[in-house]
């Protein structure tokens, strides 16, 4: 059996009585169990209810009873979503024992299509990071070199797709957060248009800007998965009516004709070499299939990063406030304590990154600066949407490297925060700006580390957008398994 | 010169459900921290859902106290740590980077003075924090989130108030408001709360906090303004902080001021969207609205030549002006709003004793009617009206029970009067020579007949039996 199928080829060989859900899932917790101990994606491993729930699927089937379309695909779920009866720690001290009593709406709404639930994964804590390195549980590795990061923050959900742990997983994007692993750990990788995919469970960081996003080896099983994925929600406000789309129909349509901008400020200077030369292959394989490519300069990219850090901790550090081990969160006796002593003992154990930003988030709210930077920030903001907007006038898409460097070793650039923050450089103006965009992986370096290269389109463009990056994915020759 | 402000916190205790869920927006009789969910507990991954009539409800008040509706309205994080947040933050409105908040700029006329209103918001109500233990060491704080999430409106208005009396008479007239729009219940215990600021001359102002109910706030506010008058006479400057009503002490006491220098952090609520109000929907809202106490005394001046203070009495009482409105016919209004307000009003004039009230508007319509056609006296009336609200019984059944029908015809009222003459000789007599005394022997005549004979009839027949 290959653990190596992609999810839509595993639907349809349960479907066509080739394999088993069972048998698939068994395997795939015991690929689990036999390399999870070197690349450490998963927090929590859910094996009994997923075998339980395989064999249920199974019967099912055999009994021709109406099973949902995802056939007991075993997904692994980043974990700062909420699933109900299963540990949900956001990778912090602070929620280690936290158990949600209820389903994020994407949870609700793969577990209704018969999604297996296999287990949750790493991230940076509070999904604040872009290594997975801060995540009270250890770091996640990448699959491909275990010595380097696997990107981040949805690092164990990238790691885990990568290295057949799964068949797909959901990360959430906040700066890049699923981009980042999904091109470090060559999957694909998708942050939607903002309102898109509901956010209710999702535990919120910077919830003016995040979105969940789905993750997997090929472009098919995305656009399969936001078809289940997206949609209003009556538990969130910034959910998009009427957004019902099939993604999956008209995947092969190709771009021939098509007009893609090449993002000045996030191709050339500072961009490594191996990147440099594979964004480069990229465009000229997108001009074989009849794409005209031509270069955009999109000036207030300059700002992103600084805007990006200062919504994004404001935000932040307001989210995080509920975090007081009053009323859930880990064991500490609040007895014996008054009032802000307890506070301040309990908020004491956040990791440094949290801290670091809620700090930040603080300061940029306080009177007096609010206007000095969060207002700022917010203008840059709406620069650059309307720059966007003004680029998409001339183009169907925009297309960059998704990170400007290649995966770096373990604690290479832990103690660096600033040199950190500005690889989200390519990143960050999808989530400022609310518009969807997507990491195909494309090529390996030479020293044998992936590359992936990220499209954009105008928001709630993303059949187009899965259409490009579909065609850009078919081009790619790549290697099958990571470790 | 005293200057007073006020912030009041009105809960919509007539709306189903939570400001952002759908738990119940009645909370006080549930089981401690069994009114809750995800969402007004704040557990991670909840997202605040706007309930959209509270907003109509906001925003009925707002008109009613004249404030301007913004086009937009936003919402606002305010940061605190208090360990009646569930979030650690209350999502309120703010107006410091431009006006959306769901009311402001409005003023309200209290007997000939103009109260300024500067601004209207609505927000979600914290918890409740329930203190056990008599000493230091045994004292514990128990924390019941039922309340958490409560639709709450503020309202606060300019420094526009001279004395505490005319802080009570708007809190009055505001609270008859909020009833007669039919948002909230003001008599439930916490539905309305007020806080009080106050200055002398150029002094600094001082908040007042803590005040538990209407008649406190009054009582606060007197000994306030005594204290900082006392200050000021000796040539102390007073302090600007935040004091605290002790009831049992009958005195504010300063609180620690580190309150004061607390900095909220406000940050655009992104969760939920901005919502557009829009002339449309504030038309929508005003055709919704009941109307208003001015324009239903108006009416009742106008329309029924009601004298003016009857006509205050009984718009400002939503209970008995609904009573009137249901009662009463062109014929009989004035007499339905005379029972209404002397009568009535008088027997059940609280809360409880309204709801206990077996009177219904066919009971008044058909007394007012009686007394109207002269089937009736009015004295009989009170004993009718009594037997009413008690019995609730039909006004047919009553009167015929408690034989309370008219006497008007002359024979049987010239039966009685000779009675009476054969019994008062002497004051017939008298009567016929003072024609001033002629009341004495029509009130023989009435208690003869126990109030049933015309009075009118009865009169006449006397002056012609005496010939005076
Ligand atoms: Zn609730």
């Amino acid at each position: 059996m290959d653990l190596g199928i992609s999810a839509t080829e595993f639907t349809s060989q349960v479907n066509d009585g080739i394999i088993s859900v069972e048998e698939f899932v068994a395997k795939t917790l015991d690929r689990i169990k036999k390399v999870d101990g070197k690349i450490h994606a998963f927090i929590t491993v859910d094996s009994q209810n997923a075998l339980d729930k395989a064999r249920v699927i199974d019967k099912k089937i055999k009994s021709k009873e109406k099973i949902g379309i995802c056939f007991g695909m075993p997904i692994s779920i980043k974990d700062n979503i909420c699933t109900a009866g299963l540990k949900t720690t956001c990778a912090s001290k602070m929620l280690e024992n936290f158990v949600a009593p209820y389903d994020a709406t994407v949870i609700s709404k793969l577990k209704s299509e018969d999604a297996i639930i296999i287990g949750k994964v790493n991230l940076d804590e509070f999904a604040m990071g872009s290594t997975t390195e801060f995540s009270h549980f250890g770091p996640t590795r990448n699959p491909w070199n275990t010595e380097y990061v696997p990107g981040g923050s949805s690092g164990g959900s990238g790691a885990s797709v990568a290295a057949f742990e799964c068949l797909a997983a959901l990360g959430s994007d906040t700066g890049g957060s699923v981009r980042s692993p999904a091109s470090f750990c060559s999957v694909v990788g998708l942050k939607p248009t903002y309102g898109l995919i509901s956010r209710y469970g999702l535990v919120s960081y910077a919830n003016s800007i995040e979105q969940v996003g789905p993750m997997a080896k090929t472009v098919e099983d995305v656009a399969f998965l936001l078809n289940i994925l997206s949609g209003h929600d009556a538990h969130d406000n910034t959910t998009a009516k009427d957004m019902r789309i099939d993604y999956v129909k008209d995947l092969k349509s190709g771009i021939s004709g098509k007009k893609i901008g090449i993002i000045s400020q996030m191709t050339g200077d500072g961009v490594d070499k191996d990147v440099e030369r594979a964004t480069n292959g990229a465009i000229s394989k997108l001009q074989d299939l009849g794409a005209q490519c031509v270069p955009v300069s999109i000036d207030a990219v300059e700002h992103s990063v600084a805007a990006y850090y200062t919504i994004a901790a404001a935000e932040a550090s307001s989210n995080l406030s509920r975090y007081d081990n009053l009323r859930y969160g880990f064991d500490f006796g609040i007895e014996g304590y008054e009032f802000k002593a307890f506070i301040s003992k309990a908020r004491s154990n956040f990791g440094p990154e949290v801290i670091r930003r809620m700090l930040l988030g603080a300061f940029v709210l306080s009177a007096g600066y609010y206007g000095k930077y969060y207002l700022k920030a917010q203008k840059v903001r709406t620069m650059i949407k309307a720059q966007l907007d003004e680029a998409f006038k001339n183009v169907d898409y925009l297309i960059s490297p998704t990170m400007p460097i290649l995966p770096f070793k373990i604690g290479e650039k832990i103690d660096d925060p600033l040199k950190l923050y500005l690889t989200d450089i390519n990143t960050v103006t999808a989530n400022l700006s609310g518009i969807p965009a997507i990491s195909i992986p494309f090529a390996m370096s030479s020293s044998g580390l992936p590359i992936g290269i990220q499209l954009f389109a105008n928001s709630f463009k993303e059949k187009e957008l899965l259409q490009a990056a579909h065609a850009l994915q078919e081009t790619a020759k790549l290697p099958g398994i990571a470790i | 010169m005293t200057k007073i402000g006020l912030e009041i916190h009105c809960q919509l205790t007539k709306l189903a459900s939570k400001l952002f869920c759908s738990c119940k927006a009645e909370y006080r009789n549930a089981e401690p921290n069994s009114n809750i969910c995800p969402v007004c507990a704040g557990l991670p991954g909840s997202l605040p859902m706007l309930n959209k009539k509270a907003v109509e409800k906001a925003a009925m008040i707002s008109l009613a106290l004249g404030c301007t509706i913004p086009e937009k309205i936003g919402f606002f994080r305010k940061n605190y740590f208090y360990p009646d947040l569930p979030k650690n933050f209350q999502i309120t409105q703010y107006n410091a980077y431009g006006p959306t908040s769901i009311g402001s700029d409005g003023k309200i006329e209290i007997e000939g003075k103009t109260i300024r209103i500067r601004r209207i918001q609505l927000e979600e109500d914290p918890g409740r924090l329930v203190y056990e233990g008599t000493s230091e060491k045994t004292m514990i704080t128990l924390v019941d989130y039922n309340r958490a999430g409560t639709p709450l409106v503020e309202i606060v208005t300019e420094p526009d108030f001279e004395t505490p009396k005319q802080v009570r008479m708007f809190l009055n007239v505001l609270a008859d408001l909020v009833e007669n729009i039919g948002v909230s219940d003001p008599y439930l215990e916490g539905a309305m709360r007020v806080d009080g600021n106050i200055s002398e001359g150029d002094g600094n102002r001082v908040e007042i906090k803590n005040v538990g109910s209407f008649r406190d706030i009054e009582k606060a506010l007197h000994f306030e303004i005594t204290r900082q008058q006392s200050l000021v006479e000796r040539g102390i400057q007073v302090l600007a902080e935040t004091r605290h009503w002790d009831e049992a002490r009958r005195i504010t006491v300063s609180s620690r001021s580190k309150e004061e220098e607390q900095d909220y952090r406000y940050l655009p609520e992104a969760d939920i969207p901005i919502v557009q109000i829009g002339n449309n929907s504030i038309e929508q809202i005003k055709t919704q609205m009941p109307e208003s106490i001015v324009a239903r005394r108006e009416r009742y001046i106008k329309k029924y030549g009601m004298p003016a203070q009857v006509a205050d009495v009984l718009s400002s009482d939503k209970f008995y002006s609904d009573l009137f409105d249901k009662s009463h016919n062109e014929k009989n209004a004035k007499e339905v709003s005379n029972i209404i307000t002397t009568d009535l009003m008088g027997v059940a004039d609280t809360r409880e004793k309204k709801i206990e009230l077996k009177i219904t508007p066919n009971h008044l319509s058909d007394l007012a009617d009686a007394i109207v056609a002269n089937k009736l006296t009015r004295n009989s009336g009170k004993l009718a009206l009594h037997e009413m609200i008690q019995s609730g019984k039909p006004f047919a059944d009553v009167v015929s029970s408690l034989d309370l029908g008219h006497v008007s015809d002359a024979g049987s009222i010239e039966k009685v009067i000779d009675e009476v003459f054969q019994e008062e000789e002497k004051a017939v007599m008298e009567a016929k020579q003072n024609p001033d005394t002629i009341n004495y022997l029509v009130g023989k005549v009435m208690r003869k007949t126990k109030g049933k004979a015309d009075p009118a009839t009865t009169l006449d027949i006397l002056r012609k039996k005496l010939a005076v």
